[in-house]
């Protein structure tokens, strides 16, 4: 680990993981660079303190896992379960992002500038995310809330189950999941579009997107809907 | 000469098509929908009853009944942890949902658990700080659905229990109908006040024991490798599971039979699906010692533990610890005779109402109802959870010291024989009289 006056760097070639986050997780510097990730799991995982922290590299499974605050930029391709059950913060991927992109999250902003596999946003639960891609099939399954941005196609499937998150898509979708289906894009809906993609550095017009969400005909168990 | 005033003595109930099946069959007719309900299986299974302890004599030393010692503790979780449990007694509180038990419910189990030195879990929905407030001894359930998770919380718990299945529903989700989510417990599930709640029956960002080692690393890595983490099995397929948990990294296997409880779920999953809980406990202690980590990586077994015998019996046969959830329901005021005229409102009766997911109950345990839920007294509760965990421990070290162990941990297969052949094969401990155990030895 080496420090300069802006940046704290981790060499994750000669630094375990365990040494990184432990520093992450009470860290005394406020910017770190984190170098040779070769696909290490559960990078920047826990990060819980408005912290800055760039890994230059591509990242496997679960980076930045539970990021709370933190604003954490993967350089390259993240695996499984990036940013999964994020509650604040910002989480980029530049590159692409494998399943489960954004699982689970509760809140936070999570931007993969390339595409994401499926089941990106799945059980999202108040997270943002902006994908410049496309995504794969099963995303958005079972999310309960926030925002979904798609700049490319999206999957098979799209919103099976889906409860009150908003889907924007502004390539073709696959198929539509159980009780997800294509709603009326109203003023708010562009502006809260429009809000989104700027925050996520998306130069797209609003006005080519769809909205997607829940027709509320699961809500409730019945014989009709079975499952 | 039939009195019609009289019931026939020459009616004849059918074994196959009994009451409770016609009513069934009846039910379904008129509704289209199958029947949801809680408890666990009711059906009759090989179960503990049929096990009997072998009592020292000649060629056994018995310890004195109330003076000499015999310790009851565990430690859970020391294979990774800096930090793991250490519990006064080997009976532990199941994981029980805010949600699906009122949140006085909660407390009360904590207050009981925390007050004889043992360990109470969450459930889906999160952690309440009722619940954490009174519980000494934490676990974090990890479930599919995440509903309530968060970072926070799970570094407030003294243990991580990742949930891939209880015995009652083994492979299947979870169901928490809409007359249940009150606004706080949708509030802490991030969705709608008033509608159902489907918990998913598959982790969100991890598939198979290869995934699940890396998850494992994660909230490690997250945790700072400071508390034990648990996997939970349902119990089916548990020779293979046990082997795969303990390979992804589990600290403790806790493995549910199918008699364990649950809150709501379909009728025929919970009598159809799943092993007995005597018939999964051997096959995880094999997949231990074969490890060569029986003992090191601790097994908690569940699903029918009644009494201190059940407890004795479930540890002869290798578990470290066992966990409670009717039974501590029970112990709290569930089924008490005193609602005797509510229960018939609604359609059962003290000792047979298994309607938790109905949001209705008249002891206040499984309700959301702000009025049912505080005719439950958490302090009153907890004495009474805590009374019941005593008599469990005094009952377990009544027959630890009769077959001559200092230890609850001590009791082995040795001290037990069967009283049925199923159970013989099941438990792995030969019939009574006999040396014969089915499927192992000759007769």
């Amino acid at each position: 680990m080496t420090s300069t006056l802006e940046t704290t760097v981790v060499d994750l070639a000669t630094t375990s993981v365990r040494e990184l986050n432990a520093e992450l997780h009470a860290p005394k510097a406020t910017h770190y660079a984190v170098e040779h990730p070769q696909g290490a799991h559960a990078i920047a995982a826990g990060v819980a303190t408005p912290i800055t922290v760039d890994v230059r590299g591509h990242a496997g499974y679960y980076a930045a896992g539970m990021n709370d605050g933190g604003t954490i930029t993967v350089h390259g391709n993240a695996g499984t379960g990036v940013a999964e059950n994020m509650m604040s913060g910002t989480v980029r991927v530049t590159g692409d992002a494998s399943q489960s992109a954004g699982a689970t999250a509760h809140g936070g902003l999570l931007v993969v500038e390339g595409s994401a596999s499926m089941r990106c946003g799945i059980s999202m639960k108040g997270v943002d995310i902006v994908v410049g891609g496309d995504i794969g099939p099963m995303s958005a399954f079972m999310a309960q809330a926030g925002r979904l941005v798609v700049c490319g196609n999206a999957g098979a499937d799209l919103g099976d189950s889906i409860y009150e998150a908003r889907l924007y898509v502004r390539g073709t979708v696959g198929s539509l999941g159980a009780d997800c289906v294509e709603k009326e894009m109203r003023a708010e809906h562009l502006a809260e579009l429009a809000e989104l993609l700027t925050a996520a550095g998306m130069a797209h017009d609003p006005a080519e997107f769809r909205r997607y969400g829940s027709a509320r005909r699961l809500y409730h168990f019945a014989a009709h809907n079975t499952y | 000469m039939i009195d019609p005033a009289q019931p026939n003595p020459a009616l004849r109930e059918s074994a196959t098509f009994d009451r409770a099946t016609i009513a069934g069959i009846q039910r379904a007719a008129a509704t289209g929908v199958y029947d949801i309900r809680g408890w666990g299986a009711k059906r009759a299974l090989p179960h503990f009853d049929d096990l009997l302890f072998l009592g020292a004599s000649m060629s056994r030393y018995p310890l004195e009944g109330y003076r000499e010692r015999c310790d009851t503790d565990v430690v859970l979780g020391d294979r990774n942890a800096r930090y793991p449990l250490h519990l006064a007694i080997p009976v532990t509180i199941a994981g029980m949902s805010f949600g699906a038990l009122s949140a006085q419910a909660k407390e009360a189990l904590g207050r009981g658990a925390s007050e004889v030195g043992t360990s109470t879990t969450t459930g889906d929905g999160g952690m309440t700080p009722e619940e954490r407030g009174q519980s000494k001894h934490l676990v974090y359930q990890y479930l599919p659905s995440r509903y309530g998770m968060n970072p926070t919380d799970l570094r407030k718990a003294d243990a991580i229990e990742i949930v891939l299945g209880q015995g009652a529903k083994p492979g299947g989700g979870g169901m928490l109908l809409g007359q249940k989510i009150s606004d706080r417990v949708a509030g802490m599930r991030t969705l709608p006040a008033g509608i159902d709640q489907r918990s998913a029956c598959r982790h969100p960002d991890w598939t198979g024991p290869d995934d699940l080692a890396i998850k494992i690393l994660e909230l490690r890595e997250i945790t700072d490798w400071e508390k034990p983490v648990y996997v939970k099995v349902g119990a089916s397929r548990t020779y293979y599971d046990v082997k795969l948990a303990v390979a992804a990294g589990a600290d403790v296997v806790v493995v549910d039979g199918m008699q364990g409880g649950t809150a709501a779920t379909q009728d025929v999953f919970i009598e159809n699906v799943g092993i007995p809980t005597l018939a999964a406990i051997p096959q995880a202690v094999q997949a231990l010692q074969e490890l060569g980590l029986h003992r090191k990586v601790q097994l908690i077994v569940s699903g029918g533990i009644r009494t201190g015998a059940d407890v004795a019996k479930a540890m002869a046969l290798g578990a470290d610890a066992v966990a409670i959830g009717t039974a501590a329901l029970i112990a709290l005021g569930d089924n008490d005779p005193k609602y005797s005229e509510e229960y018939r409102k609604l359609g059962s009766e003290a000792g047979f109402y298994d309607d938790f997911q109905d949001g209705r109950d008249p002891a206040g345990i499984s309700t959301q109802d702000p009025e049912l839920a505080a005719r439950l007294d958490p302090v009153e509760g907890g004495k009474r959870l805590a009374n019941y965990l005593r008599v469990l421990t005094m009952e377990a070290q009544t027959i630890a010291r009769a077959c001559g162990k200092a230890h609850l941990q001590h009791l082995e297969p040795e001290d037990l024989v069967a009283l049925t052949i199923e159970a013989a094969a099941m438990a792995r401990v030969p019939l009574a009289g006999t040396s014969w155990i089915p499927g192992s030895t000759r007769a």
